[in-house]
């Protein structure tokens, strides 16, 4: 099992995200992480999918979303070629005992407090995301109140850019 | 011109090229009839029994024309009744317009009554699907619905239509008939590296499906077999897309393969696919399949390259443009050595034949096939009747065979017979069982109105032989549920639908009744008696290769 980062411009419109997830459930992918957001041009949106699998079948995989209509180009992003990194907000108890080490730890990962009160602080970390998953596992030493990740998102490095590699 | 949506739906397909229409009505689609009322005298709709046989019957529109198929359904229980009609379409590659209506924009989302998700449901069965929001998308949307279904890989697509939509009022501009994307040929570097190995192969067998008669490129494809001497195999869904009697012609491979064809394909060096995808029913075991073949894949589907067997040269792209690229770069060979090995097949293909006296459901279709005439639409239901019906019936037109392959779905039949005989305005065959025709045989009712000269040949042997077959070899003859003991008598059934009928159980009354039914302006039943332990030979056993072929069965 490998792991895929594969960014697919789609139509800006209701109901094409559930396609092109849908086309991942009939292959049975778990998806590990999925992003969407509307692009430079309002008429598409650019979804960036995470998933784990095998190489054979990831390739099945693309070729059946190009089958869609309303898929317009789909690009996988190679770790070396992309720029990527991913946004979390991390909610922590807040207690005395704990409050420094966990001030220390979010220091040295560049985590920034957006929010605090007596009883909890969340912090807002971005970067890469086996810089997150460092940092979570160091926080796990304390009481993780709630965590949300948005996932990984992705650019090719360099000019190039999805409307211009394939089938638009 | 203003008019209102439903309107507008029914200008939109006469403009399309759309004579026929078949389905049923309903509240949320009554406008649309009422548009029909309106411009009965330029669109025809065929009124079914229930809804599928509607679908089914647009999807045998299709497939005998290559024509768009349209169908209509009202909302909720309408629509659904559409889902198995649209998967076999689906399945298949047929090129079908839906149009269900819908409860009013304003309660979608509301479960109100008759109120179904159907762009939901068929989304995995639909090569796409629209949810008509505003009047002003409404043509539009129709005619994309018109060019995808035909573009490529054709398919079925599904157009749902509020209620307020199809009241509303638009300006309506007739357009020109749509037509496909261009088709392309595949890259020609691929080209030329599918021609180096064609040139170098000493054993090859060209395999078509249905993309080639999509495509229609017979005549390229014989031009190639000509070039370099190959014998020519298909698979279910390429039967009649050359005619059966070709000197090249083996049949059809795989698990209920011909012989020869079979063999020639699992013996050769290189095999040259063209539109096919390899479903497990033509490879058996993935695994042992064609061991010592290089494969060269052309389709115009790219994710049907490699997906089951990895292809050599895989060439993404349109057959006929691709075959008009790669035959000026074919050396003319002759092959005298494969073609010994060839006809050894057949004359083993030969020695197996099924020549029994009496009636036999092979002695019935080729009995039948006497009553054939070159464009004879034959439709078949799924299980043993299909098979033997792909193993016997001669073709000589392509888009004849109607049949589904891909889903195989029972109660195929009747819906698509009707079909494929108001396409053709031949006289239609339906070759069925007992099973598949108990179905859906409420389209009898359908065939009587609309007077469909249609033969109906009923290989009535009381059970669910396919299953049955497979619990006689492989589950030591548990006949579980398989056992039909109906007292159902097909020929008074045919009566009280107003349809004629007869059973027969010699070739001499078969032969009588069918020159009966052929003279008959409607629906004819010949309900014809043949053993319940008749076996669809040969058979290669699911999981198996060729070498665990089966080509007797001791009784």
């Amino acid at each position: 099992m490998k792991k895929y980062t594969v960014a697919v411009l789609v139509n800006n419109q209701y109901g094409v995200l559930n396609r092109v997830t849908s086309m991942f459930r009939r292959r049975q992918f778990n998806i590990t992480a999925l992003t969407v957001s509307e692009t430079e041009s309002p008429d598409f949106s650019r979804i960036t999918v995470v998933f784990d699998g095998e190489e054979r079948s990831k390739e099945l995989l693309i070729g059946q979303l190009y089958k869609l209509p309303d898929v317009k180009s789909i690009k996988e992003l190679h770790r070396s070629e992309t720029v990527s990194c991913e946004l979390m907000l991390i909610k922590m108890r807040n207690e005395p005992e704990t409050r420094n080490e966990i001030k220390a730890a979010a220091d040295a990962f560049n985590a920034k407090i957006v929010d605090y009160t007596k009883e909890s602080i969340v912090y807002r970390l971005t970067g890469d995301s086996a810089k997150i998953d460092e940092f979570i596992e160091l926080m796990h030493d304390y009481e993780i109140l709630e965590i949300c990740r948005t996932g990984r998102i992705a650019l090719e490095k360099g000019k190039s850019t999805i409307r211009n590699v394939t089938n638009l | 011109m203003l008019l209102s949506g439903s309107d507008i739906i029914i200008r939109t397909l006469i403009e399309q090229g759309v004579d026929t229409v078949f389905g049923y009505p309903g509240g949320q689609i009554i406008n649309v009839y009422d548009s029909l009322y309106k411009y009965q005298d330029e669109l025809k709709h065929v009124l079914t029994a229930h809804e599928q046989g509607a679908a089914h019957a647009a999807d045998g529109y299709a497939r005998a024309t290559g024509k768009v198929g349209v169908v209509f359904a009202t909302s909720g229980p309408g629509a659904t009744n559409l889902v198995t009609g649209i998967a076999t379409a689906y399945l298949d590659s047929i090129p079908v317009v839906a149009i269900c209506g819908n409860v009013p924009t304003t309660q979608i989302g509301t479960d109100s009554f008759q109120e179904i998700d159907i762009t939901g449901i068929t989304l995995p069965i639909t090569k796409h699907n629209y949810f008509v929001n505003s009047i002003e998308e409404l043509a539009d949307t129709i005619r994309d619905a018109f060019k995808l279904a035909v573009s490529g890989r054709p398919g079925p697509i599904l157009i749902d239509v509020p209620k307020d939509i199809q009241i509303a009022k638009y300006e309506y501009e007739p357009m020109a008939k749509v037509t496909p994307f261009d088709p392309e040929s595949a890259k020609l570097k691929r080209v030329s590296e599918a021609a180096e190995i064609i040139n170098e192969a000493e054993k090859p067998y060209i395999y078509f499906g249905g993309g080639l008669v999509s495509s229609g490129a017979k005549e390229e494809m014989l031009k190639l077999a000509e070039l370099i001497d190959a014998p020519v195999g298909c698979s279910l869904m390429g039967i009649s897309g050359v005619p059966t009697d070709h000197p090249r012609f083996l049949g059809m491979q795989g698990m209920h393969g011909h012989y020869a064809s079979s063999m020639s394909m699992n013996d050769a060096d290189l095999i040259i696919s063209l539109g096919v995808r390899f479903n497990d029913r033509a490879t058996g075991n993935i695994n042992k399949f064609a061991k010592k073949a290089k494969i060269v894949h052309i389709d115009v589907e790219g994710a049907e390259l490699s997906k089951t067997v990895a292809a050599s040269v895989a060439l993404r792209g349109d057959l006929k443009c691709t075959l008009k690229n790669l035959l000026p770069l074919i050396n003319k060979s002759e092959k005298k050595a494969w073609w010994d090995r060839i006809n050894s097949f057949k004359a083993d293909e030969e020695k197996y034949l099924d020549n029994r006296e009496g009636l036999t459901p092979r002695s019935a279709l080729l009995t039948l096939n006497k009553h054939l005439g070159e464009n004879t639409p034959v439709a078949t239901d799924v299980g043993q009747h299909q098979m033997w019906a792909a193993q016997n019936v001669c073709f000589k037109t392509s888009r004849r065979f109607i049949s589904s392959g891909g889903l195989g779905t029972m109660g195929f039949g009747m819906g698509a017979a009707i079909g494929a005989q108001m396409a053709t305005n031949e006289h239609a065959v339906l070759v069925t069982g007992d099973g598949s025709f108990g179905m859906c045989l409420n389209e009898l009712a359908t065939a009587v109105s609309y007077k469909v000269p249609l033969t109906i040949l009923l290989l009535n042997n009381g059970v669910l032989g396919m299953v049955r077959q497979w619990q006689t070899l492989f589950f030591d003859k548990h006949y579980s549920n398989t056992v039909l003991n109906r007292k159902t008598d097909f020929v008074k059934l045919a009566e009280a639908f107003g349809a004629k009928g007869e059973a027969v159980t010699t070739v001499e009354e078969l032969d009588k009744a069918l020159t009966n039914a052929f003279n008959e302006e409607g629906p004819y039943v010949v309900d014809c008696r043949i053993d319940k332990d008749e076996f669809v030979l040969p058979m290669l056993p699911p999981g198996g290769s060729m070498d665990d072929i089966i080509v007797k069965v001791e009784k």
